[in-house]
C-alpha cells in the first residue's frame, strides 16, 4: 500500500449530475471539443490528482430524453490527444470488452502509454446496456430486475468470465515482446530477436487469440488495470485481473465491510503478485456549507425534472467535511478515492482549490504530487515480463 | 493573358516501418515506435505544407518458413491512438491511418475516426484495407472467417453502414439508425455528432479489378504502387475511366501513390545515393530471404553474392502476413532467373534490381520539375513519400525541394483551409456513391 491516499478523478461529460452542462450554461456540442477536456485534465493535473479516468459507452444512454448531454467522444482517443498537452497525471479511459477486440484493446493501450510516456491506464468494463445491437453479433439482456436471481448471476458470471479472459489476453499481449526484442544487429542482419517474440496462443472459452503482438511492450511494462466492481460476481474480475478496484461504499462501516469482502476472494483468486488498490468512488459536491451543497443539487434536480442517483455516494459537503468523509474510508482500509465531480464547472476547481489542501493540511497527500509512470504512484513496481526466461 | 491554372500537387508523409525499405541500420536511425518519431515526421510534413500524414497497418507479426521474420523493422503503434496524439501537436496537416474493414466493427471504428474528426478539427482520414487470411485471423475473435470474395462486400457494407453512422444525428442529439445487410444487422444510436468533415476522407489501394470498382464506388483517394510516371499514368486514366462509368466525376477522386525520391548535390552523387539505400535495404541476408519468397524453398545455403540458382519447379508460399511481392511467383521466378543469368547477376543484385526502386532521383531543381511534371501530365494527384531512414526520411525534402515547389506553384504556401478535404481540392462535403451533392448538403 502506498503511504500516501491515492486521488482519482473520473471524468464524465460536464460532470456526474445530468443537469450540470446547464448550470454551466455550454451548448451541448462542447464536450466535442478538444480543449475542454485538455482543460479539465489540466485542472485535475494542477490539483495533484494521481489519474483521471474518462467514461465511455458502445452505445447512448437514454438518447431521447430530452435535456440531457447526449454525446461524447471515444474515451481512448480524449486520452491520447490530451497526453500531449499534460505532462504528469495518468490517464484511464474506459472501454468495453464484450463487443471489442482484445488484440486491439491490447495495442491502443500500449500506444496510449508511448504517446503518454508510462501514464497509461485501462478502467475495463464488461458491457453496457444497448451496445450488442450496436453490433448486430450478440444479443446481452441486463435486465436490473433479474440480476439477484440464480439466473441472472449465471448470466453475469459468464459474461465476467469472458471480461476477464479479455484481460488475460491483454496483458499476455503486453508482455509478448521482450524489453530487449529489438537488437538491431548489424552482424546478422537482423532487427529483431525472435527469441524474445512471443506467441501467447491464448485459448478461451469465448476465443483464441494467437499473437505476439504488433506492438512492443509498452513503456510501464503492464499499464495500470483498473475496474469498478459492486458486488461478489465483479470483485472477482478485479481480484484475477486488475491493479485498482473502484468500490462504491456507502460510510466508513459498509467500506469497511467491502474490504473485507475483496480482501477474502483476492486469497482465493489473485494471481498478481501486488494486493488490489481499493479506491473509494464518492460523486462530490462542494459547497462553503453541506446545507450549499445540497441546496445545489435539489436545485439540479428540480432543472432535470427527477432526482439524481447514483451507484455511488453522493456527498454534498464542505471540503473540511469530505476531507473527514474520506479520512475515515482510510481509516477502514481504503487505499485511496475517484471522485466524480458533480459539475466539472464548480466541482472540479473546488477540489483543487479546497480538498486538495485540507488533505495536505492532514498529511493524507504529500506536499507535491508524485511524477514518473503511473504505476509507481501507486506503489506498483514495472512488473517482470512473464514470458523472459 | 492568364495561364491556366497549374494543377496542384498533394504530398503525404508516411513512416518507414514494417518491410525492407527501412533501413533501421543506418546512422540516426531512431526508434520506430516512440511518439518523438511519428510528432517529428508529421511536423516535417506539416512546415512542408503536405496534406496528410500517412499510417499503415498490418495486424500479425511476419513470419517466414515458419518463424518471427527477423530481418525488417516489426513494432509499431495503433494508428487511430497515435494520430490523436499528433493531432495534439499539429495544427493543419490531415491525419490518416489504415484500418482493417475485415477485423474490426463499423460501430467501433467509426467512433473512433469521428472522435479524432472532433479533436483534430476535421483532419482526419481513413485508408481502408482487407484481409481475409486465416494467419492475421488468429489474432481475432472470429479467426479467418471471411472468404476471399467477400472482404470488399464487407468492406462495402461497412463503409455503408459508417456513413449511417456519421449522418446519423438529429440536430443535437443522437438519431436511431437500423442498418440490415448481408454482414452488418445493428440499430441504435451513434454518440458521437457529425464531425467538421461530415465523414471523414477515404483511402483506399486496391490494384485489382475488384479492388479498384471498390475505390471508385467509395474513395476519395487511392493509393497506389503505381509510382513510376508512365504506370501512374495508365493506372489514373483507368480510375478516372471507371469513375466517368460510374457516373462520378473523375475530378471527385485523386490517386496518390507511394513514392521514393533520393536527392543530392549532382545528378550523379542522387544516383550513389540511391545505389547506396538500395543496397542497405536489400542486406545480404535480405537477399536470400526475398529470394526464398519468390522462389518458395529454403536457400539458406547460398550464397548471396553469389550466382542465382535456378527456381524449383514448384514453390511453397514461405511468409505470411504480408502481402505477396508477384501476383504469379513461379512465373517470377523463372523470368528474374533469366534475368539474372543473361545480366549475370548475383542475388542480391537480383533482388536489388526486382524490389528496391526510386522513383524519383536527381538534384532537388530536377525532382521539383519532375513531380509538377508528373502533376500537369495527369502521372498522378501527388505521392505519398517516407524515405528509408526513421525519423528523419524527409526532413531533405521538405528543405530543398518544398521551397522549388512553392516557387512553380504547385505546392500551396499557406494551408488556405481547415478540413483535409477542403485542402485536399475536394470540396466541403463528402462524395457518396449515388448520392448528389446538393442532397448532402441540405
Amino acid at each position: 500500500m502506498s503511504d500516501h491516499l491515492v486521488l482519482a478523478v473520473a471524468l464524465d461529460g460536464a460532470g456526474w449530475h445530468p443537469a450540470a452542462w446547464r448550470d454551466a450554461g455550454i451548448a451541448p456540442g462542447t464536450v466535442f471539443r478538444p480543449e475542454y477536456w485538455v482543460d479539465q485534465v489540466r485542472q485535475a493535473e494542477a490539483a495533484g490528482a494521481d489519474f483521471v479516468t474518462f467514461e465511455d459507452a458502445l452505445s447512448v444512454a437514454g438518447p431521447e430524453r430530452p435535456g440531457r448531454l447526449h454525446g461524447r467522444l471515444d474515451a481512448l482517443q480524449i486520452a491520447n490527444f490530451v497526453a500531449r498537452r499534460t505532462s504528469r497525471i495518468g490517464l484511464v479511459p474506459t472501454t468495453s470488452v464484450l463487443e471489442t477486440e482484445p488484440f486491439h484493446a491490447s495495442t491502443q493501450l500500449a500506444t496510449l502509454d508511448y504517446t503518454s510516456e508510462g501514464r497509461a491506464g485501462w478502467k475495463v468494463q464488461a458491457t453496457r446496456p444497448g451496445e450488442s445491437a450496436n453490433f448486430g453479433r450478440r444479443n446481452i439482456v441486463f435486465d436490473i430486475a433479474r440480476l439477484g436471481t440464480p439466473e441472472g448471476q449465471e448470466q453475469l458470471r459468464r459474461l465476467f468470465d469472458e471480461a476477464a479472459e479479455f484481460v488475460a489476453v491483454v496483458r499476455q499481449l503486453w508482455d509478448s515482446w521482450e524489453d530487449d526484442a529489438v537488437i538491431r544487429d548489424a552482424a546478422t542482419g537482423r532487427f529483431l530477436d525472435r527469441e524474445k517474440l512471443h506467441h501467447i496462443r491464448f485459448e478461451g472459452s469465448a476465443f483464441n487469440v494467437s499473437g505476439p503482438s504488433i506492438t512492443p511492450r509498452p513503456p510501464q511494462g503492464q499499464p495500470l488495470v483498473t475496474a469498478l466492481a459492486h458486488q461478489e460476481i465483479p470483485y472477482r474480475l478485479a481480484a484475477r485481473s486488475a491493479d485498482v478496484v473502484f468500490v462504491t461504499p456507502f460510510g466508513e462501516e459498509d467500506a469497511a465491510r467491502i474490504v473485507a469482502t475483496v480482501r477474502d476472494i483476492e486469497k482465493e483468486d489473485r494471481t498478481e503478485a501486488e494486493p488490489l488498490r481499493i479506491l473509494a468512488d464518492l460523486v462530490v459536491a462542494l459547497d462553503a456549507s453541506p446545507s450549499a451543497a445540497s441546496d445545489r443539487l435539489d436545485a439540479w434536480d428540480a432543472l432535470d425534472g427527477e432526482p439524481y442517483r447514483s451507484d455511488a455516494d453522493i456527498v454534498a459537503a464542505s471540503a473540511g467535511e469530505l476531507a473527514d468523509r474520506i479520512e475515515a474510508l482510510r481509516a477502514s482500509g481504503i487505499d485511496g478515492v475517484r471522485l466524480r465531480p458533480a459539475s466539472v464547472h464548480l466541482d472540479l476547481p473546488a477540489i483543487g482549490e479546497q480538498l486538495v489542501p485540507e488533505l495536505r493540511r492532514r498529511g493524507l497527500l504529500p506536499a507535491a504530487p508524485a511524477t514518473g509512470p503511473l504505476r509507481e504512484r501507486l506503489g506498483l513496481d514495472r512488473p517482470a515480463n512473464r514470458y523472459a526466461a | 493573358m492568364t495561364r491556366p491554372a497549374k494543377r496542384r500537387l498533394r504530398l503525404a508523409a508516411g513512416v518507414p516501418g514494417v518491410n525492407h525499405w527501412t533501413v533501421w541500420g543506418a546512422p540516426g536511425a531512431g526508434s520506430q515506435i516512440d511518439f518523438s518519431t511519428f510528432e517529428h515526421v508529421a511536423r516535417t510534413a506539416e512546415r512542408g505544407f503536405f496534406d496528410y500524414f500517412f499510417l499503415a497497418e498490418g495486424l500479425r507479426v511476419r513470419e517466414h518458413k515458419g518463424l518471427i521474420h527477423e530481418l525488417d523493422v516489426a513494432g509499431r503503434p495503433d494508428n487511430f491512438s497515435v494520430l490523436a496524439a499528433v493531432a495534439a501537436v499539429t495544427d493543419h496537416i490531415g491525419l490518416v491511418g489504415t484500418a482493417s474493414a475485415t477485423f474490426n466493427e463499423p460501430y467501433d471504428l467509426a467512433r473512433r475516426i469521428a472522435s479524432l474528426d472532433h479533436l483534430s478539427g476535421g483532419r482526419a482520414g481513413w485508408n481502408i484495407v482487407t484481409s481475409s487470411d486465416a494467419f492475421t485471423g488468429a489474432n481475432f475473435r472470429r479467426g479467418g472467417y471471411l472468404a476471399y470474395p467477400d472482404r470488399y462486400r464487407r468492406a462495402a457494407e461497412f463503409v455503408e453502414l459508417s456513413r449511417l453512422l456519421w449522418d446519423s444525428w438529429d440536430g443535437d442529439r443522437p438519431g436511431h439508425y437500423r442498418f440490415d445487410g448481408d454482414f452488418f444487422d445493428t440499430e441504435g444510436w451513434f454518440p458521437v455528432a457529425p464531425g467538421p468533415q461530415g465523414h471523414p476522407v477515404l483511402v483506399q489501394a486496391g490494384d485489382s479489378g475488384d479492388g479498384r470498382d471498390f475505390a471508385v464506388g467509395t474513395a476519395d483517394v487511392v493509393f497506389s504502387r503505381h509510382g513510376e510516371p508512365e504506370a501512374g499514368r495508365a493506372f489514373r486514366t483507368d480510375i478516372r475511366a471507371r469513375a466517368a462509368a460510374a457516373g462520378r466525376d473523375p475530378e471527385s477522386i485523386l490517386v496518390i501513390p507511394a513514392v521514393s525520391v533520393v536527392l543530392g548535390d549532382t545528378e550523379a552523387e542522387a544516383q550513389e545515393r540511391a545505389r547506396e539505400t538500395q543496397f542497405a535495404q536489400v542486406t545480404p541476408q535480405t537477399a536470400i530471404h526475398l529470394l526464398e519468397q519468390v522462389w518458395g524453398t529454403d536457400l539458406s545455403a547460398f550464397d548471396p553474392e553469389g550466382q542465382v540458382p535456378a527456381p524449383p519447379e514448384a514453390g511453397e508460399q514461405l511468409t505470411q502476413g504480408q502481402a505477396r511481392r508477384v501476383d504469379d511467383p513461379q512465373a517470377a521466378a523463372r523470368a528474374w532467373h533469366a534475368e539474372a543469368v543473361e545480366r549475370e547477376w548475383s542475388i542480391r543484385e537480383l533482388i536489388v534490381a526486382k524490389t528496391t526502386r526510386h522513383e524519383f532521383v536527381g538534384t532537388p531543381s530536377q525532382i521539383a520539375e519532375r513531380l509538377d511534371d508528373a502533376a500537369q501530365t495527369g502521372a498522378a494527384d501527388g505521392y505519398v513519400l517516407s524515405g528509408s531512414v526513421v525519423p528523419h526520411g524527409i526532413d531533405e525534402f521538405v528543405d530543398r525541394v518544398v521551397p522549388l515547389l512553392q516557387e512553380r506553384g504547385v505546392l500551396r504556401t499557406t494551408y488556405e483551409h481547415p478540413t483535409l478535404r477542403e485542402n485536399l481540392g475536394l470540396g466541403d462535403r463528402p462524395w457518396v456513391h449515388g448520392v448528389e451533392r446538393e442532397e448532402i448538403a441540405s
